[in-house]
């Protein structure tokens, strides 16, 4: 249960659009079903008494939307953001990609959110912070940013065999179906024009073939959104084959915390991303294994 | 598995400033290195992206090794810190999945040093060739 009320959300997004602070409100709307909620723009106050909803299942993060929402509409936009969507809020600012004038920020306090089937989100479970990194307005406390045991399943997995490794991702990988939702809706991935939507990738071919192909897509995805990964846990929640695409990610921000200083993406505006970064003492390649020893 | 007569498929980038250089003085002094090593040159090392890495053992390579100049001596000043950075989440996330780290090797070679570059190559083709083929990146439709 969310400690703070759905009337709240509506009578704040209601006022803010009636004083003209702003002209679209953008929040989660109700769907066919309880727990399918998808984020939506409302323009008009009777849309919002009726339609908006905030309950348990209002796990999309909304800031992606604002990327091509500031550029489209005209006017100020109100967005809601829980604390985990702050991050990536920040992220995007970072990296320039909407205009902070044109976005009111609402935080909004999270008690954690579940799926489908009425289960905590893996991401709620392992939650990293309840504190809004950015906000121009706030609903509910401020909490704090808590310590998670996030990496324990990265851990885990370290633990085992390559063999064994390779089988757990084996496994995983080939459940998957290249719907592309986890590079949609990443809030790291905003490229224009993405490496996947070549025509001449072959994914229409991925019936025919047995071996272990879909790896190379998800190293690739996992990369990309080294550094600037927020840790927002969308790509597990939204991949209909329930694969743990957060493990990838989780693995990358571990590695650069260990190797390159704690690092949180998005945690404030402009820092620089470790991979954007360097000193003249970081480690070698071969020295990250235990034991590496220097060959030659 | 050692299969009778194989001989793995190795790929190395190689910069233009160091490394290729080095390659030319391995030759120029007469010091052999295995055939198997097909060096692509690189305008910086940082010009890898790891999407090359990540084909070329897709299109059957059974082992990548990148030589850049040593941190610091970087011909565009700054490029090979970060293939440094890059390289070592690459590597670390290709363990992670399971692929035999011995496949994957970064190694700062420059101008002068023609027999550590023949050296490196030598010890690289044996340890690849004793992993054997690489059949955990492969991806049959790329494959010729």
């Amino acid at each position: 249960m969310q400690t703070v009320s759905r009337d709240l959300l509506v009578n704040k997004a209601a006022s803010l659009l009636n004083d003209g602070t702003v002209q679209t409100v953008l929040g989660w709307r109700k769907g066919l079903f309880d727990y399918d909620i998808t984020p939506a723009q409302f323009k008009t106050e009777d849309d919002i008494r009726k339609n908006f909803e905030w309950n348990d299942n209002c796990g999309a993060n909304l800031s992606k939307y604002l990327v091509k929402l500031t550029r489209k509409l005209e006017g100020r936009i109100l967005v809601f953001l829980k604390p985990c969507d702050t991050y990536s809020f920040n992220q995007l600012l970072t990296e320039h990609r909407f205009d902070r004038e044109k976005v009111y920020a609402v935080g909004v306090h999270c008690d954690g959110m579940k799926d489908a089937d009425g289960n905590e989100l893996e991401r709620c479970y392992n939650c990293k912070s309840k504190k809004h990194v950015v906000y121009d307005e706030l609903i509910g406390e401020e909490g704090e940013v808590l310590e998670s045991k996030r990496f324990e399943d990265v851990e885990w997995l370290e633990s085992l065999t390559p063999d064994e490794r390779f089988a757990f991702w084996k496994e995983q990988f080939s459940k998957c179906i290249r719907c592309n939702a986890c590079r949609d809706v990443c809030p790291a991935c905003t490229c224009e024009i993405c490496v996947f939507n070549n025509p001449n990738s072959g994914i229409e071919n991925k019936a025919p073939v047995t071996s272990f192909e879909e790896q190379n897509f998800h190293i690739i995805r996992a990369f990309h959104v080294a550094g600037r990964c927020t840790d927002c846990g969308e790509c597990s929640r939204v991949c209909p084959q329930h694969i743990p695409l957060h493990l990838l990610n989780r693995k990358h921000i571990k590695d650069i915390n260990e190797f390159y200083g704690e690092y949180q993406a998005g945690a404030e505006v402009g820092q620089r991303a470790p991979l954007i970064n360097y000193t003249p003492d970081d480690i070698e390649p071969y020295e990250i294994f235990d034991g590496g020893e220097k060959n030659v | 598995m050692q299969v009778e007569g194989y001989r793995p498929l190795i790929v190395a980038f190689c910069c233009n400033w160091c490394s290729y250089a080095g390659a030319d003085l391995a030759g120029n002094n007469r010091l052999s290195y295995p055939a198997d090593v097909k060096i692509i040159r690189v305008p910086c090392s940082c010009r890898v992206n790891p999407m090359f890495i990540l084909r070329a053992f897709q299109r059957g390579a059974d082992g990548v090794i990148l030589c850049g100049c040593h941190p610091g001596d970087c011909h565009y000043t700054t490029g090979n810190f970060y293939t440094r950075r890059r390289m070592a989440l690459l590597f670390s996330m290709l363990d992670y999945l399971g692929i035999e780290r011995e496949r994957t090797r970064v190694e700062w070679v420059s101008a002068a040093e023609g027999a550590k570059f023949a050296a490196t190559m030598n010890d690289f083709a044996r340890k690849v060739a004793e992993l054997g083929e690489n059949k955990r990146l492969e991806d049959l439709r790329c494959k010729q």
